[in-house]
């Protein structure tokens, strides 16, 4: 397909969503991420039965503790697609990038560049 | 086991921010099986705090621990050596761990991470019940192994009372009525004629009321 999306993008790949853990999500931002996204198969379609429902749960946990501490919880999205949407893919990259971009730039990236200055 | 909830961080923060460098200790017992102070929520907390003080400008340095239990001597020995260390410990063991670790290291400030709430079971995932209340005398031999005096509000002894409606109790729809429990199982088991009997008053002197309990073994005490 060749399909295009936003190479701010870094895709890292789990077995099943059902592997990432809420603490994966925060070390992405602590590490000065802008945003992390979860791409799941669709709902009830999932291999080992619930791994993108467990997805889905440590998203909103992530985006709870990421609104307490003043990172953001909207910058942690959960997308659900088949496998064989390529397309839809590249759409929810687009879609994330531009909603990120909205948003701005980690402050803790920014906090970290502060206390090197 | 003992069921424990997170503190809001909110709580934790003002706890612990005017320290430089902090040590959260996580549990491996309960509090890891009710997902409230395992090495997992101390990886979270820490990480979470760790961004929230970079942002206010705090250099607060935040390292990890999680022991296999904090109410053993053994376990929280292996601490010894570095938590000289450490301004503080936040500690995200029971209310019990706490403590002892405030006792072992009576130095270092230690500070609880979450609420202990009681001593109970897992009903499904993310949903704990409360089941024994430590009373020091055991009843459920008499009661059909269900126990009225941590599952009834009143603690009836012999019950149930006029509360009890279509097996809920009053004070919550979502509450089953201990007593009801009783003798639906006591039914079951074919012995409803120990509901028959007329429990007598109980000592409660080995519950709280009789002040700060222990189990001393001479058998097996060193």
């Amino acid at each position: 397909m060749r399909l295009r999306y936003p190479d701010t993008i870094r895709i890292i790949r789990v077995p099943c969503t059902g592997k990432v853990d809420v603490l994966h999500i925060l070390r992405a931002f602590e590490k000065g991420a802008d945003g992390v996204y979860v791409v799941g198969c669709m709902e009830g379609d999932c291999r080992f039965e619930r791994g993108n429902l467990r997805a889905r749960k440590r998203v909103e946990q992530a985006r709870a503790i990421l609104d307490k501490i003043g990172v953001g919880g909207e910058r942690v999205q959960m997308f659900n697609l088949s496998s064989g949407e390529g397309p839809r893919f590249a759409e929810y990259a687009v879609e994330m990038t531009d909603k990120i971009k909205k948003i701005g730039p980690n402050p803790i990236k920014l906090a970290k560049e502060k206390m090197a200055a | 086991m003992i069921v424990a909830e997170k503190k809001p961080i909110e709580e934790v923060i003002a706890m612990v921010k005017d320290f430089r460098k902090i040590l959260i200790a996580g549990c491996n017992e309960c509090v890891t099986v009710c997902e409230a102070g395992g090495k997992r929520e101390v990886g979270i907390l820490a990480s979470a705090l760790r961004m929230y003080f970079m942002q206010q400008g705090n250099k607060m340095e935040i390292d990890e621990v999680t022991l296999e239990r904090q109410c053993d001597h053994e376990y929280l020995e292996e601490i010894r050596n570095t938590i000289d260390q450490y301004d503080a410990v936040l500690s995200l063991a029971c209310g019990v761990g706490v403590q002892f670790m405030a006792e072992k290291y009576f130095n270092k400030p230690v500070y609880p991470g979450v609420n202990t709430c009681f001593m109970g079971v897992t009903e499904e995932r993310g949903v704990w019940t409360e089941r024994c209340q430590g009373c020091g005398q055991c009843i459920l031999d008499r009661t059909g192994g269900i126990c009225p005096i941590s599952r009834c509000a009143k603690r009836l002894l012999n019950g149930p009372c006029g509360g009890s409606t279509k097996g809920k109790c009053e004070i919550s729809n979502d509450l089953p009525c201990a007593w009801q429990l009783i003798i639906d199982r006591l039914k079951e088991l074919g012995r409803l004629d120990e509901y028959e009997r007329i429990a007598p008053v109980k000592d409660w002197s080995t519950e709280r009321a009789g002040g700060p309990r222990k189990v001393v073994r001479e058998d097996v005490r060193q």
